[in-house]
Formats: structure tokens, C-alpha cells, sequence
């Protein structure tokens, strides 16, 4: 009985998620449709070319237009880009001559790895820092950490790749200066080495800027569980700093800090789009900003939403997890 | 009868705190000033005083917990021996002991049975744990719960479980009864009382004068940061055998004896005057109640009044 009641509180939770889901990626997907639609690139010109749209009559340009549907009203353009997209059918990008999902899919096999070490770098170092930090608040190493964590978090990343390029590829030339393989080299014979190598500088631009966030969320967080009561008493009963900040101080801000990592795939996921350009890495990012230029709308649209289904799944994950993990949450919800 | 051994002295006790006001000028707060007890083996001594009269920081001073821009002078002793920084360290949480006040002091993440046990998991804990749970009506269910799943009443026979899983020879109890109904928290009592009998020597620090005396065999009454008197519990019987006006206002506002408040509240710490620190509020005020008065002994207790010897 008890069980059957909470299984169908599960999957009203999923249903209400996944409307949740299809209303956001419906207004995602309208509101990229609106900017593209008013934005004053004209994709004839740029998929001719301004020289052979001079050098066509306007019937053809008309037919041209027609073809490729760009004289129907916006909304209607979008109607049908989406009901096509329903029914599996992403479209075809201008600008590759492909596929969009096969466009996609190969772009995201580049950034992915790219962005989930990212994350997972980030995520790890800020924490144990963040915590280092808070444990020792007004010392030394807090300051440095707290130091480091605010020159990072205001410093751009398209910046501090510029500066890592600079450094590393040109000055040292430890390391290669962009893409993701070696330049004129076959496919079948780049190694996985040659792919690590050239991630390291967009990974390492990646991580630094979206650590400071977690770094100082954690402290905070640190900080206050060091001034709680159960920290107090632990230290009545004889408990070490070492012992109490791994015994309770980590129990005590793991789930807040994991929550915050996942709702921050987006950061991450906006950050590649400009270390990937600085980096010339053909990754989603670089794509989105190539479609975005060239008025590639269904390339761009796919991105968007694909994008956007990638956030949204973190902060879902984040949203699962505190009801799973955190037995106030877990057990209060039996008893409701 | 033979002696029994003093577990606690303290003598002249004061807590001061560093301050900055406005950012720049340094200030030092006496929350607590000169302040004298002893504990004896099996005895319970009370701390009874308002909210704000620096009683929890007496404790917090004994355990070696205070705040760190918080500075302590005086003397704490403990069999004898007088305690370091870090001789407490070594101390609390086997010999000496805390029980707190609510279930905050509790991990809210971390089950009441690993929280009662301090993290050991060998078999004789686990044994230790389950008894000292029955003894206090509590069964193995109880382990399994995180603190928010506890009642009041549970939470406070948890907190004294940690506390007695030590076998500690000296208990001190922070505010063990607030939000309790009568018969629970005289039920709680009735644990620290055991726990003397037992020959643990027991501080007991609470506002609720009516309480204390069900249990304890000497009061010492905090105003102001600092003791004013200290009596057995049975001087509370009658209110000529009270020796500082103060207890003697304490009681009169007991509701068997009148139900009489006096007029005027506790000064906040920053504005205690040099003196007596009820001088402001008492009857029978002179000028030489606002000099320094000093704590002396009278009729086997304790006063700090320049006319308590005249009764």
C-alpha cells in the first residue's frame, strides 16, 4: 500500500519533470527562433555568396527563396522546423551540407570529454579547496585560497585562454596552439594521445574559471558548519579539527556543493563556447558561434536545444539527488 | 565521614572577549568577572541565573571551548591539579563532559547511535550504547534515527547518553531543560542527579531556580556575569538564611512565596557597575556597595554583599 503510494508520487515527479522539460526547451527553442529571425543576416547572402546573389535575376532569387522557404513569416518557419523536430528530422545545416543531429553529434563527441573533465576538475579541486579554506578561516591559507578564488572568478575566460595560448603554445611551445588533432594529419592516425594534448589548455582555461564558484560556496558553507552547535560539541567531546571537518564538516556541505556543481553545467557549457573559439577547438561551442555567424538556423536551433536538454539534465540530476541522498528530505517525504 | 575530593575548583574566573567598535576602536567585554565554585565528588551544584548572566561561558571556560577572541584569567582546577588549555584538551570528552542543551549540538546528517557512540564501532561500544539507551527507556530503534526525527524529550536523554558513555567524573549540564514539560525535564534532572549519587561531581547550569532545588545540594546564583552568593539548597527554604539581596528577590519571585517581581532588569555586561552588580536595584543600597566587593565566606556559604553580615 505504503509502497504503490510512493511509486506513483515517483512518477508524478518524473511526468512533472518532463512537461517541465518540453515547456522549457519549446520557449528555448521560440526564443533562439525570434533572435535568428530578427537578427539583419540574410541567409541567402551568406549561403550564395554576396558576388553570385549580385549576378542573380530577381526570379531566381525569388525561386532561390522560395526553395528554402526564407520569404514564409517567421512563426511559420518555426511551426514547421518544429514539427519536424517531433518527428526526429533536425534538419540539414547550410553550412556543413549535413545532417544537423550528425553535425551535432560529432561536435559533441569533441566537447563533451572536453567539458565533463572540466566539470568533474573543477568541481574536485574547488571543493577540497573550498574546504581547506573554510576550515582555517582568518589563517593564512584561506587567504590565499580566498585571494586566488576571487582574482579567478573575475578574470573572463576567453582572457585567460588568450594568456595560456600565449604562454604555453607560443612562448613555451610546450603545447600545441589550437584544434583538437595535429594539423594535416590523417584521421586514422591521430592517437589519443595527440587528442589529450590538445584539450589540456581549453580543459585547463575551463576549470579554472568555474571553480571559483564552487570554491567559495564551499568555504561559506565550511565556515558556518564551524560555527554550528554540533561543531561545538564535538570539540566538547574531544574530537580533533581533522577529525570534526571530516567527520562533519564533508557530511555537512558534500550535497550542497554537488547540487551546485550540477546546476552549473551551464556555466561550463557557456564558457566552452568561448575557450573553444579562443582555441579554434571544433567542438559545439565553435559550432554554435559558426552557425550563429553564418545564419545557419537549424544547426543553431539544434545546438540551442540540445544545449538546453544538457543544463536541464544537470539541475534534474541535482533536484533527484537531494531527495535521495539527504535523509531529512527522503524520510520526510514517507511520512507526508 | 570522609572528605570527599573537590573535582572542580575554580577561583576568580573572569571571560573577557575583544571587540572592535565602529571597525577600529578595540574594546575588551568582561562577560564573566571573578567568579568562585567548587564541585565536590556525588555533589550537584547548581549555576542558577538569567539568560545573558554568562553562565554558559563558565562552562565553555571549564571545557577550554571558548570563543577565539574570548580570554579567560583565574584559576580552574580539576582534582587538584590546575588545568591548562591543554590539559582540557586531553580532558574533555572522557573525564569531563558537556551536555548541551538541544538538539542543534546533534550532526543532522549523522544517526543518534553513531552520534551517541562518537564514532566507535567495536563491540563493547555497541553493548555500552544499547544499555545506557535502555537505562534511560530509549530502545535500538532510537539508533537509527538522524536527529530530526527525535522529540524533545528523546533528544535530551540522547545528549545525556553521549555523556554518560564516558563514565565521566565530572558531568557539566548546559540548560539540560528548556522546552521540556515539567515532568520530563524533572525526569531529565533526575538523571543528573543519578549521575552524583554515582559519585560523579555534576555542574548544573540552568535559569530555572524551582527546578535546581529538586535536585541539587548547593546553588550558586550568577547576576551580571558574576556569583553573588552561594548557598545549599536547603537555605532556600527560608528566606532569612539567604544571604544576598538578589537570591533573597529570586525568591520572593518564586510563585509559592509571592510571586513578587522586583523592579528593574539585569544590566547588559557592558554597563555593570564596579561594585555589586544589583547594587542599581537593591533597597538597601550605599555608597560602598558600588566599590569593590569582595566574595567572602558566611554561614558555610558564600555572599557578595558589603551588609550581609548584617543580616
Amino acid at each position: 500500500m505504503k509502497s504503490r503510494r510512493s511509486e506513483g508520487k515517483i512518477l508524478r515527479f518524473l511526468l512533472k519533470q518532463i512537461i517541465r522539460m518540453a515547456v522549457l526547451l519549446f520557449l528555448v527553442s521560440a526564443a533562439a527562433f525570434f533572435l535568428v529571425s530578427v537578427s539583419p543576416i540574410d541567409p541567402l547572402k551568406v549561403n550564395v555568396g554576396q558576388v553570385a546573389l549580385g549576378s542573380m535575376s530577381q526570379e531566381q532569387i525569388a525561386k532561390l527563396s522560395e526553395y528554402w522557404g526564407t520569404n514564409l513569416p517567421p512563426a511559420e518557419r518555426f511551426l514547421s522546423w518544429a514539427g519536424d523536430f517531433l518527428k526526429g528530422d533536425m534538419g540539414t545545416s547550410l553550412l556543413y551540407r549535413q545532417p544537423v543531429s550528425h553535425v551535432i553529434g560529432m561536435k559533441l563527441s569533441n566537447s563533451l570529454w572536453l567539458m565533463a573533465v572540466s566539470w568533474l576538475v573543477s568541481g574536485g579541486i574547488g571543493f577540497a579547496l573550498g574546504t581547506l579554506a573554510g576550515a582555517n578561516k582568518g589563517k593564512a591559507v584561506d587567504k590565499v585560497i580566498s585571494a586566488y578564488a576571487l582574482i579567478t572568478a573575475s578574470t573572463p575566460a576567453f582572457w585567460l585562454a588568450l594568456v595560456f595560448l600565449m604562454v604555453f603554445a607560443v612562448w613555451l611551445k610546450m603545447l600545441p596552439i589550437g584544434l583538437s588533432v595535429p594539423i594535416g594529419m590523417e584521421a586514422a592516425e591521430v592517437t589519443l594521445k595527440d587528442r589529450v594534448v590538445h584539450g589540456i589548455l581549453p580543459c585547463l582555461t575551463l576549470s579554472i574559471t568555474g571553480m571559483s564558484n564552487i570554491l567559495l560556496h564551499t568555504r561559506g558553507k565550511m565556515i558556518q558548519v564551524m560555527e554550528s552547535d554540533y561543531v561545538l560539541f564535538a570539540r566538547a567531546r574531544g574530537e580533533s579539527k581533522s577529525r570534526i571537518v571530516f567527520r562533519h564538516g564533508i557530511r555537512n556541505i558534500l550535497l550542497p556543493a554537488l547540487t551546485l556543481q550540477l546546476a552549473s553545467v551551464s556555466e561550463i557549457f557557456g564558457g566552452s563556447v568561448l575557450v573553444e573559439q579562443v582555441f579554434s577547438y571544433p567542438g559545439l561551442g565553435q559550432a554554435a558561434v559558426t552557425a550563429g555567424l553564418g545564419g545557419d538556423i537549424p544547426l543553431l536551433l539544434g545546438i540551442t536545444v540540445i544545449s538546453a536538454a544538457i543544463v536541464f539534465t544537470g539541475n534534474f540530476i541535482a533536484n533527484v539527488l537531494y531527495g535521495v541522498v539527504d535523509p531529512r528530505m527522503r524520510k520526510g517525504r514517507k511520512v507526508a | 565521614m570522609e572528605e570527599k575530593k573537590t573535582v572542580l575548583s575554580v577561583k576568580n574566573l573572569s571571560v573577557s572577549f575583544t571587540q572592535y567598535e565602529r571597525w577600529i576602536k578595540r574594546t575588551t567585554l568582561l562577560a564573566v568577572k571573578d567568579v568562585s565554585l567548587t564541585v565536590r565528588e556525588g555533589e550537584l551544584v547548581a549555576v542558577v541565573g538569567s539568560s545573558g548572566s554568562g553562565k554558559s561561558l563558565l562552562a565553555h571556560g571549564v571545557l577550554g571551548i571558548l570563543p577565539y577572541n574570548a580570554a579567560w584569567s583565574g584559576e580552574i582546577s580539576y582534582y587538584g591539579e590546575k588545568l591548562t588549555e591543554k590539559r582540557m584538551g586531553q580532558l574533555r570528552g572522557k573525564e569531563i563532559v558537556l551536555v548541551p542543551q538541544s538538539v542543534s549540538y546533534l550532526d543532522p546528517l549523522m544517526k543518534a547511535g553513531a552520534q551517541i557512540r562518537n564514532g566507535k564501532r567495536d563491540q563493547g561500544s555497541m553493548g555500552e550504547s544499547l544499555k545506557t539507551l535502555k537505562r534511560y527507556g530509549l530502545d535500538e530503534t532510537v539508533e537509527k534515527l538522524y536527529p530530526f526525527e527525535l522529540s524533545g524529550g528523546m533528544t535530551r536523554r540522547i545528549l545525556i547518553s553521549t555523556a554518560v558513555m564516558e563514565k565521566p567524573k565530572l558531568v557539566i549540564a548546559d540548560e539540560p531543560t528548556p522546552g521540556l514539560h515539567l515532568e520530563a525535564a524533572k525526569r531529565v534532572l533526575s538523571h543528573f542527579r543519578e549521575m552524583a549519587d554515582e559519585g560523579a561531581g555534576v555542574l548544573l547550569i540552568t535559569h530555572d531556580l524551582e527546578l535546581a532545588l529538586e535536585v541539587a545540594d548547593r546553588i550558586v546564583v550568577f547576576y551580571a556575569g558574576t556569583s553573588v552568593e552561594e548557598a545549599s539548597a536547603s537555605d532556600f527554604r527560608d528566606e532569612r538564611l539567604l544571604r544576598h539581596p538578589y537570591s533573597k528577590a529570586l525568591y520572593m519571585a518564586m510563585p509559592d512565596h509571592g510571586f513578587c517581581a522586583a523592579p528593574g532588569a539585569q544590566p547588559y555586561i557592558k554597563d555593570r557597575p564596579s561594585g555589586c552588580p544589583y547594587a542599581p536595584r537593591c533597597e538597601r543600597r550605599e555608597a560602598k556597595c558600588l566599590e569593590k566587593v569582595d566574595y567572602v565566606s558566611l554561614a558555610g556559604g558564600m555572599v557578595r554583599c558589603v551588609k550581609a553580615e548584617e543580616g
